[in-house]
């Protein structure tokens, strides 16, 4: 029984959102705010479920994978800069949610540069370095230099330069024509899940 | 002091995730891991602010009985019994993905569908927004038509049938010349990023301090 009403509730909203075809309307109005609604609690249930319960109040209150006195109670400092950004609602000390701010943006900061440096640009970087014996890691090569060029704009575009901006301009469209068919293949097959869902699960037209 | 303090706060927790990455001995082993638990420790606590703030608007449009305060009151109805479900799921079970749960019927039922639906949605839009944009006006706009058009094709069956070599043509423009090109962009966006992020830890981009 559960599930006939889940599915009737399911393929309820779908037709909501696919109205919006047609033009705004009540219905998807409706589906759409019930959208953020549940969205917003479930972000705020995730957030407690997996960061809040297991980091904080686990190993703090119940003492469960901290391994001394001393990492139960450090955990003080990350609590006490959680209230500090909550100092918000309180315009008199407002401005304490700034040392919560700092301290994400610290750890972001110090994260952008050692991430990038290890996870992304290092990687990309090998990968480019290969050696030129095939026509492909020519045009390889040759691409990634031209789009860097493209987006350098510090020298004016003029001469040699100008040449490879207009390489890396080329290789750049066609990249955003390749993503934006990825990007469609994607969505399509969305579309067709959801048409399935109707068809199949809901009306069981086909069997 | 009002300034000093959260820019010697970024400096420090900046500076000890870059040295622990490069020595990662004892006492400094532990410390980035201990600081990327309580980076997600305060951003649980940054989300009550965000939702603070949508339930504050909401519930002022309801009460005020402004236009389309009913679809406020959906939205705070929506929110409510999810997150009741939810607690009531963690009171009992201490899970919240538990099969057959109330918050299990919500994700499966509400959550799941209008995602997809959102989603698969922006198929029309971004056949509308191509209409526009792939009008084979110049050699840019030309390349980006016959690139997407080649990889849309070479990735259903329909593309073998025209022509075998299709998806062969498809899966080399995404291996070669969108790699190239998209590696070059992600370069670029990895300096810009680690420039920016120099530029905050030593407190000479200070505009989230504003």
């Amino acid at each position: 029984m559960t599930q006939i009403i889940g599915t009737w509730i399911a393929a309820g909203l779908t037709l909501a959102i696919f109205s919006f075809l047609y033009k705004d309307n009540p219905f998807y109005k409706v589906a759409e705010h019930l959208y953020v609604g549940v969205s917003a609690a479930y972000a705020v249930l995730y957030a407690w479920a997996n960061d809040v319960y297991p980091m904080l109040v686990e190993p703090m209150f119940l003492g469960r994978g901290a391994v001394t006195t001393a990492d139960r109670w450090i955990l003080l400092v990350p609590l006490l800069f959680g209230l500090m950004m909550l100092a918000r609602w309180v315009p008199r000390i407002a401005w304490l949610s700034r040392w919560s701010i700092a301290l994400t943006v610290g750890i972001a900061a110090g994260l952008g540069i050692t991430g990038q440096i290890q996870g992304i640009l290092l990687p990309q970087v090998a990968g480019t370095l290969v050696p030129l014996t095939s026509a492909n890691n020519v045009l390889m090569v040759a691409g990634v230099i031209a789009t860097l060029v493209y987006f350098y704009f510090s020298i004016a575009q003029k001469g040699a330069v100008k040449v490879g901006s207009r390489l890396g301009m080329v290789f750049i469209m066609v990249a955003f024509g390749a993503s934006f068919g990825y990007t469609v293949m994607a969505r399509i097959s969305l579309l067709i899940g959801r048409l399935q869902f109707l068809v199949f699960d809901w009306l069981h037209v086909v069997k | 002091m009002k300034k000093e303090i959260p820019l010697a706060i970024t400096f420090l927790t900046g500076l000890i995730i870059v040295v622990t990455f490069f020595i990662p001995h004892q006492p400094l082993g532990t410390m980035q891991q201990r600081l990327l638990i309580w980076y997600s420790i305060v951003l649980g606590f940054t989300m009550l602010l965000g939702v603070d703030s949508l339930l504050r608007s909401n519930l002022k449009r309801l009460v005020g009985r402004t236009p389309g305060w009913p679809y406020a009151a959906v939205l705070l109805a929506g929110f409510a019994f999810t997150l009741a479900a939810g607690i009531y799921n963690w009171a009992t079970t201490r899970s919240l993905l538990t099969l057959g749960s109330p918050f299990m019927f919500v994700y499966t039922f509400v959550i799941v569908p209008l995602q997809a639906t959102m989603f698969a949605v922006l198929a029309f839009f971004i056949a509308s927004a191509a209409y526009r944009a792939f009008r084979a006006r110049t050699l840019e706009a030309t390349l980006l038509l016959v690139t997407a058009a080649i990889v849309m094709i070479g990735r259903v069956p329909v593309g073998a049938e025209l022509w075998d070599k299709l998806p062969v043509l498809a899966d080399w423009i995404m291996e070669v010349p969108q790699m190239a090109a998209k590696r070059g962009i992600v370069i670029g966006v990895a300096l810009g990023t680690i420039a920016m992020s120099l530029r905050v830890i030593l407190g000479l981009e200070r505009t989230y301090l504003s």
